[in-house]
């Protein structure tokens, strides 16, 4: 664990963090005191590397087509959107034929759907769950909202551009869109993740400091690590 | 209905105002009388539940509107009361303790309006918006879409046409 990213108190905003976050001391079983800070304990604050292809093409072509059939989502919906997902997984239309299968938990998932609007209580929630998915990972943003705001373009709490936040892979237009529109999009996913071009956990990465900077501008009380895994 | 502003008239200052359907009434009262008038239409009238608190910014005049939506269900009418308090550093009578569901109506003005309720649980904690740093969303004065623009990085390209202007643009080129 490195520890460039060490979180001074001043940095991270101290009169925000939440009460399990504060450091504390605690008496163990035979007396001795242990002093604990969750935020340099309890999180990993190694920033995210950059997982080039494999050098085998054959081997990278093999491993992209095993990404692309099993697109594991998270279930974390946001905004109106989240009502087109349940119908996708419903018999009619059936996602799982796709090999789209919902999951409960970021540790398991490779999609995140932002499904609409995000409000920035919403956008911190959403980057902590998607700095917790595991690579690969890609996001799909969802309807018009995601795009340049959509209807809420001048709203005081709603983000207008959700790529200057997370990476996106793929944007499935529309207000809101059909779930046929959301298979053809896992359909889109699907090819450009076989082609190789579904690169967005490496652009993150690469552009670490850009996308934090974008997420402390609006989310003022930063009360977390700077990547939480 | 009317028998009951009549009764209400002389001790809390009540100006009552016409129906807007058979089953909803408006009125205004004095706003230090508030808490007194809306204890004795509970306890005593059957107006058991608080449907809504909301907040209405009328910047022309300097006041805050609260609007207190009561409800009675055993003749099922609706009965809003009204008050007005100024605008500024304003404070207001929190009654959460005649409900207990109005400190959340009361947090969310704090934090929309600026209205203060002292005494109020948790009227202090951010609610919706976490971190806020500028001054009450929901005020008047404050401009939104120039925030946004500053905020949010605007996607350029947008453009919206003022359709009187457009249509004239197109019909008549030559005006």
């Amino acid at each position: 664990m490195n520890n460039t990213h060490d979180h001074n108190p001043e940095k991270t905003h101290q009169k925000f963090l939440a009460p399990e976050n504060m450091p504390r001391t605690v008496i163990g079983p035979d007396g001795e005191e242990i002093h604990i800070d969750p935020l340099n304990d309890y999180f990993c604050s190694e920033r995210p590397k950059v997982h080039e292809p494999a050098n085998n093409k054959i081997i990278e072509k093999f491993m992209n087509w095993a990404r692309a059939e099993s697109l594991w989502v998270l279930g974390f919906g946001t905004g109106c959107g989240s009502i087109e997902i349940p119908p996708l997984l419903s018999p009619r239309f059936d996602a799982f034929r796709y090999g789209v299968a919902m999951r409960p938990t970021p540790r398991q998932s490779s999609v995140l759907i932002i499904s609409g609007y995000l409000a920035v209580k919403t956008l911190k929630r959403a980057i902590r769950s998607y700095e917790q998915m595991q690579n690969p990972k890609f996001v799909i943003a969802l309807g018009s909202c995601t795009i340049n705001g959509g209807m809420y373009w001048d709203s005081y709490n709603t983000i207008n551009r959700l790529d200057h936040y997370l990476p996106v892979d793929i944007y499935i237009a529309g207000c809101m869109p059909r779930p046929e529109a959301i298979l053809a999009g896992f359909d889109q996913l699907k090819k450009r993740i076989k082609e190789g071009r579904a690169e967005g956990a490496n652009e993150y990465a690469r552009n670490f400091d850009w996308y934090k900077s974008n997420q402390k501008k609006i989310i003022k009380d930063w009360n977390m690590p700077d990547y939480n895994w | 209905m009317n028998q009951l502003f009549k009764r209400l008239e002389d001790s809390f200052g009540l100006t009552a105002e016409s129906p807007r359907k058979p089953d909803q009434y408006f009125c205004t009262v004095d706003a230090n009388k508030l808490v007194a008038c809306i204890t004795h239409l509970r306890d005593n009238e059957g107006f058991t539940i608080l449907t809504l608190l909301t907040a209405v910014d009328w910047i022309e005049d300097g006041k805050f509107q609260l609007t207190y939506l009561l409800n009675n269900p055993a003749t099922k009418t609706d009965l809003g009361v009204r008050i007005f308090i100024e605008r500024d550093n304003t404070s207001m009578q929190s009654i959460h303790h005649l409900w207990g569901h109005a400190a959340t109506f009361q947090r969310e003005l704090k934090e929309m309006f600026g209205i203060d309720f002292p005494g109020s649980p948790r009227v202090d904690e951010p609610f919706l918006l976490e971190g806020w740093d500028d001054i009450p969303p929901m005020r008047r004065e404050f401009d939104t879409k120039k925030y946004a623009e500053e905020t949010y990085f605007p996607r350029p390209g947008r453009e919206t046409n003022d359709p009187a202007q457009y249509m004239k643009q197109k019909l008549y080129p030559d005006e």
